[in-house]
């Protein structure tokens, strides 16, 4: 089977055990639903300033439902010794971090998109630069958080206090994309500040941590 | 080795005690902010010294993944750890600049942005090392600092632009444009002085890493050449 | 100025705990050894 076969069929396996249990998104949209009702405590969301902080709220939300997310990952293949068999398995290393990484991008997407209306209700929220650039940062934004983190979590398998080690070397990495995704949404939203150069930062983070995760896994699968 | 190590130690000595010389004594006030500027003479060569231990990091834990030699991880583990500390003097003696100076401890400027964040990815790093419990740590943790090295530019790039949209503090008013020669040469010759201290702090960390790989192994055989208790007949 | 030299003095803390941390794990490995040594 070649690598592309391979994805799929793990993708749609992941897909299908998901589908059925709705285990992470489940917990995700709670999660995500509780990170923003305690914020706006701390932040009174009136129309005009909830404009400037939305982005940032919004990502940090989604930031942490993600973790939720990323440390299930790998949870059901170490309990079932599924990372034994892949290690001495034919198959490329990389098919099992594609298929892990755009699996968790779905999860995260999905939460994302039906979190987005509640945000607009929440904050009175209208874009007032063009709202599909929004689509285009979420995307970015996504995969920068969802490859590095679905690495990450391959990374923590065998540490103490797993839950808590994937967002302790998942954060400080993730900061400087952080910083772009809630920039240029925060530009979109308010229509001031420099969109285009958070994009390409975003853009260039994704390829170049993307690149190195695909060069990496292999390694990190065999030192378990 | 022990005759080189000695050396070097009363050199970093001779070179620190003429450096705090220079730094507090030799070298001219600054104007603008007086006498509390020769934090500078600390401070900068301290965050040079950081960052190229941190560089050094890199290349070991690239050369531990290509050849997965314990010299190069114990390398790694060390510059870590000596980076760290330097960059946590650069934190210390930042904000105790920045009070009197700008009258606020903190302030979220790209420059102190960046390296807070460098420091807590090489925390983050020290952490996975110390948590792991995989029987190779080193490769995980030379995986993460290849990571941590290769996001080092955007945070700066990130943090520059993202600080020079807000009002912030200009960093400082006078020395090194265009200034005075014996500023000049307190500066340099105190990069040379903690140069020669973080090389000598690195030296004892990685003789300690060394022997403590070495003892391991040894306590690990030693566990499999024990007659079993429950001898073969 | 005191900043000045609480700053110097921080810089000489810091160096010299994290000396004081590497000389106890040394003595640490030191008797490690000698436990073992002596098994």
């Amino acid at each position: 089977m070649s690598l592309g076969e391979i994805t799929r069929v793990s993708l749609a396996k992941d897909l299908r055990l998901e589908w059925r249990s709705k285990d992470a998104i489940n917990s995700m949209l709670f999660f995500a639903l509780l990170v923003v009702v305690i914020f706006s405590f701390s932040f009174d969301p009136t129309a005009e300033e909830s404009r400037h902080i939305a982005g940032g709220i919004v990502w940090v939300a989604f930031l942490f439902a993600a973790v939720v997310a990323l440390n299930q990952t790998w949870a059901r293949e170490l309990r079932n010794q599924v990372l034994d068999a892949y290690r001495v398995s034919p198959a490329p290393a990389n098919a099992l971090f594609i298929s892990k990484a755009v699996g968790n991008f779905i999860f995260v997407a999905v939460l994302e998109a039906l979190m987005a209306p509640l945000f607009m209700v929440f904050y009175n929220l209208r874009s007032i630069g063009p709202a599909y650039e929004l689509v285009v940062v979420a995307v970015l934004a996504t995969w920068a958080l969802v490859a590095n983190g679905t690495f990450f979590a391959a990374m923590s398998i065998r540490t103490r206090s797993r839950e808590v080690m994937l967002p302790l070397i998942l954060f400080p990495i993730s900061i400087p994309a952080l910083l772009a995704m809630v920039s240029a949404t925060t530009a979109i939203l308010t229509g001031e500040g420099a969109y285009r150069f958070w994009l390409v930062l975003l853009v260039v983070y994704d390829v170049v941590f993307t690149t190195v995760c695909l060069l990496l896994f292999e390694t990190v699968l065999h030192a378990e | 080795m022990r005759r080189t190590f000695v050396i070097l130690a009363l050199l970093t000595l001779g070179l620190l005690s003429y450096a705090l010389y220079e730094g507090l004594v030799a070298a001219p006030t600054e104007q603008t902010m007086g006498e509390v500027q020769r934090i500078f003479y600390y401070h900068v060569p301290s965050a040079v010294t950081a960052f190229t231990l941190f560089l050094i990091n890199f290349a070991a834990s690239i050369i531990y993944l290509a050849r997965r030699s314990p010299t190069a991880d114990a390398l790694a583990v060390s510059t870590a750890e000596v980076g760290v500390v330097f960059c946590t003097v650069v934190l210390v003696t930042g904000p105790l600049w920045a009070r009197p100076v700008w009258g606020i401890w903190w302030t979220w400027d790209a420059r102190l942005t960046s390296t807070l964040l460098l420091w807590l990815i090489y925390i983050s790093y020290l952490i996975l090392r110390r948590y792991s419990t995989s029987g190779q740590t080193p490769v995980i943790a030379a995986v993460l600092a290849v990571f941590g090295f290769l996001d080092v530019p955007f945070v700066y790039v990130a943090n520059r632009l993202f600080r020079t949209q807000h009002p912030q503090p200009v960093y400082f008013g006078g020395p090194g444009s265009g200034a005075d020669p014996r500023m000049t040469h307190a500066l340099l010759m105190n990069m040379a002085a903690f140069f020669c201290f973080a090389a000598l702090v690195v030296w004892l960390r990685f003789r300690l890493e060394r022997a403590r790989q070495d003892f391991d192994e040894t306590e690990a055989l030693e566990a499999l050449l024990q007659p079993d208790a429950r001898s073969p007949r | 100025m005191k900043f000045l030299y609480a700053a110097y003095a921080a810089t000489w803390i810091i160096h010299i705990t994290y000396l004081a941390f590497l000389s106890r794990r040394y003595r640490r490995l030191r008797d490690e050894m000698h436990d073992l040594r002596k098994k």
